[in-house]
């Protein structure tokens, strides 16, 4: 015998669900105003400071269908490198969004500013980027990555660095479409599986 | 506290399998390949906070927080409650939980549940509260109907309620559901199934707890959610050699 460790087991994961809506963005499930209006609903508010962004782009499953049910969340820095909460952060920037998939298209649209790079816990400056959460039925367990942009000089990055098969590397990476206007695709299975993280 | 460490490694074998070909929508929704595994950054340690203004006085009321006049939801009265801790078993205050449910008939307010059982017009169905200073939560609701749902032939959803907690990282978002003791629906759903290590399924099932239920008027199930922690030590964020 040894002694006990006295920890706990983190909570099982379950799917959201189809209704995942209903719960976390009720006005878009169609259940009027039951909050004066859904968490998350902006980025940023006026008047952030940086260059202000639009990214879009579907959840595709491995037959290749964009689906219409995808919830995502994102958290990310200002264009400072500072998170909502820390002292000097941009009071005009959130930090965190929520956002669904078209129930026509299977589009997404995220408006926010460019965030700024962040340091990792040892001191490496990482590249900017935007944390993401993915949760829909048939997703058992919620699915974080991270949208990196093609215009950014991402050499150094901790995190892509670490990632064995180069070709993989544009998974992450929003391709510029327009000024301010980027596309990001999220693949969950077939040659183009975004990289997903544990992280 | 502010010199927590990195957050804990998710344990992924006390978590549902992604791909579980009895759950057929997670047969092409899960990824194939390996997830990258790093060590959390502040980009994952951090996370949104959400301040009590956010909250309504009805928000963690579903019997009256949909009803357009007062009349309470149809069905089983009951307090859902619960503690939101860490690994390591500290509180987490000040957290958001959002819950979501069927009515007691097992039909969702969504123009995608077209099942026999009736709308009730004073039900919505969704419920939002932030946990207090010892991580504690309470919810009034109805206990929700078991549905069936298209899976297999003949597949039956266990009475449940989905709930998300944001913590305060990004990194310990979760969805989870809560079950209820006693229903033989569990050990036949296949999205409970999902779940290999059977004492991690137990968790998710509210026990009923007579000492919070208030006579004459609700019963009571306790639901306690445990969160990734933040390891903390004198070593934390110390660079080799520094």
């Amino acid at each position: 015998m040894v002694q006990s460790l006295n920890t706990l087991v983190e909570t099982a994961s379950q799917t959201g669900g189809p209704y995942v809506h209903i719960g976390c963005i009720p006005t878009f499930a169609g259940l009027g105003a039951v909050y004066p209006e859904d968490l998350g609903l902006r980025a940023i508010e006026d008047g952030a400071k940086g260059e202000i962004i639009t990214i879009t782009g579907e959840v595709i499953d491995g037959t290749g269908w964009a689906f219409r049910d995808a919830l995502l969340e994102s958290w990310q820095a200002d264009a400072s490198g500072k998170f909502a909460g820390q002292a000097g952060a941009d009071p005009k920037v959130n930090g965190f969004a929520r956002f669904a998939a078209d129930k026509e298209t299977g589009l997404w649209t995220l408006r926010t500013v460019k965030p700024g790079k962040v340091k990792t816990r040892d001191g490496r400056l990482q590249a900017p980027h935007i944390s993401l959460w993915i949760a829909a039925r048939g997703i058992n367990i919620g699915l974080h990555t991270r949208i990196y942009f093609e215009d950014e000089n991402n050499a150094d990055d901790p995190l892509l660095g670490r990632i064995e098969q180069r070709n993989r590397v544009p998974t992450l990476l929003a391709k510029k479409t327009s000024a301010g206007e980027y596309r990001f695709d999220i693949h969950l299975q077939g040659a183009n599986e975004t990289v997903f993280l544990d992280i | 506290m502010s010199d927590l460490g990195p957050l804990v490694p998710r344990r992924r074998d006390m978590h549902p399998v992604p791909f579980d070909p009895d759950y057929k929508t997670s047969v092409t929704r899960s990824p194939r390949w390996p997830l990258l595994s790093m060590e959390s950054t502040p980009s994952e340690e951090t996370g949104p906070r959400f301040g009590h203004s956010l909250i309504g006085p009805l928000d963690n009321n579903l019997i009256l927080n949909w009803s357009k006049d007062g009349t309470p939801a149809i069905g089983e009265r009951i307090l859902m409650h619960g503690r939101v801790m860490d690994e390591f078993g500290r509180p987490v205050p000040n957290t958001l939980i959002e819950i979501w449910q069927a009515n007691a008939g097992g039909r969702y307010r969504h123009v995608k549940d077209t099942y026999f059982a009736s709308l009730d017009p004073n039900f919505g169905g969704c419920g939002r509260t932030l946990t207090d200073e010892q991580g504690r939560y309470q919810f009034l609701t109805i206990r929700p109907g078991a549905y069936p749902w298209p899976n297999r032939a003949n597949d039956w959803r266990p009475m449940h309620i989905h709930i998300s907690v944001f913590g305060h990282s990004f990194g310990q978002r979760l969805i989870t559901q809560m079950y209820f003791e006693g229903d033989p629906l569990i050990d036949r759903c296949p999205i409970a199934a999902t779940i290999k290590e059977r004492s991690q399924l137990d968790r998710l099932v509210a026990p009923l707890d007579m000492a919070m239920s208030r006579p004459l008027d609700f019963l009571a199930y306790k639901f306690d959610i445990v969160l990734r922690g933040r390891r903390q030590t004198m070593f934390e964020n110390k660079l080799e050699g520094m």
